[in-house]
């Protein structure tokens, strides 16, 4: 017999689901802000930088999550350079904190937002802003007016995959964010939580729903996968 | 307009001084891989060169020796590339808007429309237009920007020879019509024989010859430039309609039959002379079907590009006007056709280029 607290969530996910969202979210807007000028610059650069930089930027994705935690812990920590930089400017240490989490999943889900962003910049070419700069576009004009709209479905994909990666995201958080409910315990930490205490029922409303989460996110980006540019 | 330019690429050097026309269209013509685009993309300011100065209309965008180089945007300009490069995004009313806001231009709109025969494409997408819709958009969306200078890179080659004939009346009218530079690059010798009125040859990233169109095409020595399709250019004038059909052109260095179409008289013809459709005599025959026949004096014999050949370059009786003649080295020897020989040009067949 399943009791009515067995039927519906209860409400330590309900809070976990809503960090996750709101780390997403927060994750996804700083990362189309800060990946945008990253992919446009390998999209365009001659730089022999361009290598090392698309390597690095790609890090994460063979990576595995403990060992950017580690060091991001590291950093983040008294003796590292972030974590003194906090010091000196008064701020609370980032470990184990929701802006943290924040920071670690910005750099852990950068390779999903930079490389279809940077694809679709490529995808477009030289012509149209040489077209535009013949009709007295300046280049950030130019950026804006065409590139920009010209590019729209490789925004779409790398905001899609940024926030299902973040979402997704589990080695990384639990060790710079740790579990602290409302703080820094999301998702797929607290769907471990739920097994570790062997609460299967709760474990199977959270994993089902990611489950089910995915399948979605995945099945509307490889309906529409042709037009954005992303091929990786 | 005064333009020089040198480029060093590896395997690949552009040496160019070109001095063009303030109006009327300006042709660089040449084979693929010649460097008339590299030209055209330095004056639009997408290549920047070592060493390089352009000055259009007095105003100098580029002296690379006193460190001036407007970039593209800041120059006014007009582009046409062979594709059309409209923004997808874009309806082709906004297209149009595009250049014109940025250029702060408010005025010509309509007649720009009536022009190029926009009207009915407003507010279609870019993707639903054909080739040669695409390509009035683009001369429209470039011209609206009142531009100083207009480029265009072989804005016909994309197109199959239908859209190519529905286009070039409008551009006919463009040459026309606008007080404006133009630079067209080509390698058709038949587009540029029908619009261009000076020419300037390019081979190997250099400057091969220069000048006003029928000059150009009637130098012997060129030839080889325009392969098999070497003759001269007229300019000529409708006088009438004879009573058999005959329509009869009058030009300076004489007259021409043609049959065909009617002419409005007074109306100004471009006729081109193939070299291989002229024949030399030495003596006028009245027992001969050939109709046109022009009295020449040869002006010079070249090395023709085709083995056992000669072409003859013949003036004719105003002093002035040039005709060529391709004739066999057999012919010439026999005939003694040497500088200075008076001799009668018979002349096939005449192709009306507008």
């Amino acid at each position: 017999m399943l009791s009515s607290s067995d039927r519906i969530m209860d409400s330590s996910s309900l809070t976990a689901i809503w960090l996750t969202c709101k780390l997403a979210t927060l994750t996804t807007a700083l990362l189309l802000l800060i990946g945008t000028p990253i992919a446009w610059w390998l999209a365009n650069t001659r730089s022999r930088l361009k290598g090392p930089v698309g390597a690095l930027v790609a890090l994460p994705l063979v990576l595995p999550p403990t060992v950017l935690g580690f060091y991001l812990l590291v950093a983040f920590g008294p003796h590292g350079f972030i974590g003194r930089a906090m010091d000196a400017l008064n701020l609370q240490r980032l470990p184990f904190t929701f802006a943290g989490l924040v920071v670690a999943s910005v750099l852990y889900s950068l390779p999903f937002v930079v490389q279809p962003i940077q694809n679709a910049f490529e995808a477009i070419g030289k012509r149209p802003l040489e077209a535009a700069a013949s009709l007295r576009a300046s280049p950030l004009d130019a950026f804006f007016s065409v590139a920009l709209p010209l590019a729209r479905p490789g925004f779409v994909t790398a905001a899609v995959l940024g926030f299902a990666h973040t979402v997704g995201e589990f080695g990384v958080v639990l060790m710079i964010g740790g579990n602290i409910p409302g703080k820094t315990q999301v998702l797929s930490v607290k769907i471990f939580d739920y097994v570790e205490n062997t609460n299967y029922t709760q474990a199977h409303w959270l994993a089902g729903g990611m489950v089910f989460f995915s399948f979605i996110v995945l099945l509307l980006l490889y309906s529409r996968r042709k037009r954005a540019g992303w091929n990786w | 307009m005064i333009g020089r330019f040198h480029i060093g690429y590896p395997g690949f050097t552009l040496d160019v001084d070109l001095s063009m026309s303030e109006t009327g269209i300006t042709a660089l013509f040449g084979p693929s891989g010649s460097g008339k685009t590299t030209i055209l993309r330095c004056m639009a300011g997408l290549e920047r060169p070592r060493e390089g100065f352009l000055s259009v209309a007095g105003e100098v965008w580029q002296d690379e020796r006193r460190g001036i180089f407007l970039p593209t945007h800041k120059r006014p300009l007009g582009l046409v590339f062979q594709e059309a490069s409209l923004f997808p995004h874009l309806s082709v009313r906004e297209n149009l808007r595009y250049g014109m806001k940025r250029a702060g231009n408010s005025e010509g709109f309509e007649a720009m429309l009536d022009l190029l025969g926009i009207h009915p494409l407003l507010d279609r997408a870019p993707g639903s237009l054909s080739g040669g819709e695409r390509q009035r958009v683009a001369i429209a969306r470039a011209l609206l920007t009142r531009p100083r200078l207009l480029l265009m890179d072989e804005p016909l080659a994309a197109l199959d020879m239908k859209r190519k004939l529905e286009i070039l009346p409008y551009l006919e009218r463009l040459r026309d019509e606008l007080s404006i530079p133009v630079l067209y690059v080509s390698h058709s010798l038949d587009e540029v024989a029908r619009l261009a009125g000076h020419l300037v040859l390019i081979e190997n990233g250099r400057v091969t010859a220069s000048g006003s169109l029928t000059s150009i095409l009637a130098r012997p020595d060129l030839a080889a430039a325009f392969a098999g399709e070497t003759g001269a250019v007229l300019e000529t004038t409708v006088v009438e309609r004879e009573a058999d059909g005959l329509t009869r052109l009058e030009f300076p260095g004489g007259k021409l039959y043609i049959a065909g179409d009617a002419h409005a008289p007074g109306k100004r013809l471009r006729c081109r002379i193939h070299a291989s459709d002229v024949s030399l005599s030495l003596s006028a025959h009245t027992d001969t079907s050939i109709l046109n026949t022009l009295p020449a004096t040869v002006a010079a014999v070249a090395e023709a590009d085709t083995p056992g050949h000669v072409l003859v370059q013949l003036q004719l009786m105003d002093g002035e006007t040039l005709l060529l003649a391709r004739v066999t080295e057999r012919s010439r020897q026999a005939l003694t056709i040497a500088p200075g020989l008076t001799v009668i040009a018979q002349v096939k067949s005449v192709a009306i280029l507008r």
